[in-house]
């Protein structure tokens, strides 16, 4: 059985919530990853989306964060204040599941603006959305995006959403109460923050990848893990359940 | 009490140049047909706020509308870029844009305090984020109780809200259900409240999870039946993601995007 890279990636995402209760899910690829865990590896994960949905459970990948589907099925409908302070303030969310244009070591996120160079405009992102609050205040923050020297950067160009700050302690000091960024998955691998540093090490490649590949895609001096782990193939029954989810998604986009 | 008018109506005794503008509802209940009426009527100078302003604040900034968004998240969702908002914010085309930029949580608090007529809200918010150095309306506050330090959000009282809903009864009482949103924040916030329904019926059997904005609370409502597409409608239509996949292309260019405002907004109606 053959896979695409983005496949691979999103199966990868979705081992990730493996004992995972409860999944305030971004849009994208981490809602790609959300619905594939519920359909494999952990069928009771509680899906929560900001639009006020708790425990969706679409048949198809939505489209948008707030598609009738998200609403139909879910255990719950409440408001948009009351997801952000009822649910996710009040620290009830296990893992919060995000997306990102650009992300630095320490698993900082910049949703904002690019820097484009002196003299010129700053290239507009859609924004913070969610995100802030959302890796503040799960229990822990799990990242998918594609592995490029755009997207791993030596430097932010804005800090929209804290990950480990600028190293280790600094959530403690900023008081932000969930643990932060605890896996960063890729096309390439794996990236996991180092106990003693809180940097994003290699630590897992995806079956033919090599740690070279993955140092040349990453804008910071990328450390591997001493001996990095390769992932699973993706079993054809995890490839099934998300051909399956993007097929009936695409058919009815 | 609400009066039921004609959209035209409504748009023109509620909304005024310069006007702080909300036009709420998240993904579901999108005031489409009321925003068409707005750029119809040729008003300009708004401050719009939304928390997600997709394709209808994409429109409006494209034609020319606003002079300033507040807002949470610009995006096409699933899609990728508002390139009207982009072109606005980046080249000031048709006109500079100025930003008052927050997150979901603050923009969320901002309505709750705006509909309790306080003048902020706290939250656990914005901790290590650049977000605060570009916003004066982002500050801190310290807890009188605990010491604790929170952010602050001021209150959002938007001159004029606009919502859609399923529907209202002949007095002005209005009902919807599904995603409800912020819309009751929204309204309750604003000076004036304009709701677009999808038909006035005599009697408002009871939803499940449906709210009733009284008719007292509401100062106009509308028969704009399929009132938010390509948004939609629980219960009366749904979504039209092919038509949010169809505006990335129609939005790219400024003469592609003009054209298609004309034909299917300003000359529609």
């Amino acid at each position: 059985m053959t896979w695409t890279s983005d496949e691979l990636m999103t199966v990868n995402a979705a081992r990730a919530l493996a004992g995972a209760r409860t999944c305030f899910v971004g849009i994208g690829l981490p809602s790609a990853a959300a619905n594939l865990a519920r359909r494999t590896i952990e069928p009771g994960l509680v899906l929560i989306y900001e639009s006020g949905t708790l425990g969706s459970k679409p048949a198809r990948l939505p489209l948008s964060i707030g598609d009738g589907e998200l609403a139909d099925t879910a255990d719950a409908v409440v408001s948009v204040p009351e997801i952000f302070n009822y649910w996710l303030q009040a620290g009830r969310i296990d893992v919060g599941f995000l997306g990102a244009a650009q992300v630095d070591r320490y698993g900082n996120i910049n949703t904002t603006v690019i820097d484009r160079g002196p003299g010129r405009p700053e290239g507009r992102l859609p924004g913070a959305g969610g995100a802030p609050e959302i890796a503040a205040s799960c229990g822990k923050v799990l990242m998918v995006l594609r592995h490029s020297r755009r997207n791993l950067v030596e430097r932010l160009d804005f800090v929209t959403t804290v990950g480990h700050g600028s190293g280790p302690g600094d959530r403690a000091r900023l008081g932000l109460p969930g643990a932060g960024p605890v896996a960063v998955i890729t096309d390439l691998g794996v990236l996991r923050p180092d106990p003693e540093t809180a940097e994003l090490v290699l630590t897992e490649l995806h079956p033919g990848v090599t740690a070279e590949q993955a140092r040349e895609a990453t804008g910071w001096k990328l450390r591997v893990a001493p001996d990095p782990g390769v992932t699973r193939p993706p079993a054809p029954a995890e490839l099934a359940a998300l051909r399956e989810l993007s097929d009936r998604g695409a058919a009815d986009a | 009490m609400a009066e039921i008018l004609s959209l035209r109506e409504a748009v023109a005794a509620l909304v005024r140049p310069g006007d702080t503008v909300a036009m709420e509802g998240f993904t579901h209940l999108i005031p489409f047909a009321a925003a068409h009426e707005v750029i119809r009527q040729g008003l300009t100078d708004l401050t719009l706020v939304r928390m997600t302003p997709d394709v209808i604040y994409d429109q409006l900034i494209g034609m020319g509308a606003a002079r300033k968004l507040v807002f949470s998240w610009g995006g096409n969702p699933g899609v990728g870029s508002l390139h009207r908002f982009r072109d606005a914010v980046e080249n000031g085309w048709p006109r500079p844009l100025e930003l008052d930029e927050h997150s979901h949580a603050g923009m969320a608090n901002r309505y709750v305090a705006g509909a309790s007529r306080l003048p902020f809200a706290v939250l656990r918010g914005y901790r290590g984020s650049d977000l605060p150095s570009r916003s004066d309306t982002i500050s801190t506050v310290r807890c009188p109780f605990t010491g604790e330090e929170l952010a602050a959000v001021a209150a959002v009282n938007p001159d004029v809200t606009v919502i859609h809903a399923q529907r209202a009864d002949r007095a002005g009482n209005v009902q919807l259900w599904g995603l409800v949103g912020v819309q009751k924040e929204a309204a309750l916030a604003a000076e004036r409240v304009l709701v677009t329904v999808e038909e006035v019926v005599d009697e408002l059997d009871p939803r499940p999870g449906a709210i009733v904005l009284p008719s007292w609370s509401v100062h106009a409502v509308a028969v704009a039946p399929d009132g938010a597409h390509p948004s939609y409608t629980a219960g009366y239509s749904v979504r039209d993601n092919d038509f949010y996949q169809a505006w990335d292309p129609i939005s790219r260019d400024r003469d592609t995007f003009l054209a298609w405002m004309r034909a299917h907004v300003l000359e529609a109606a």
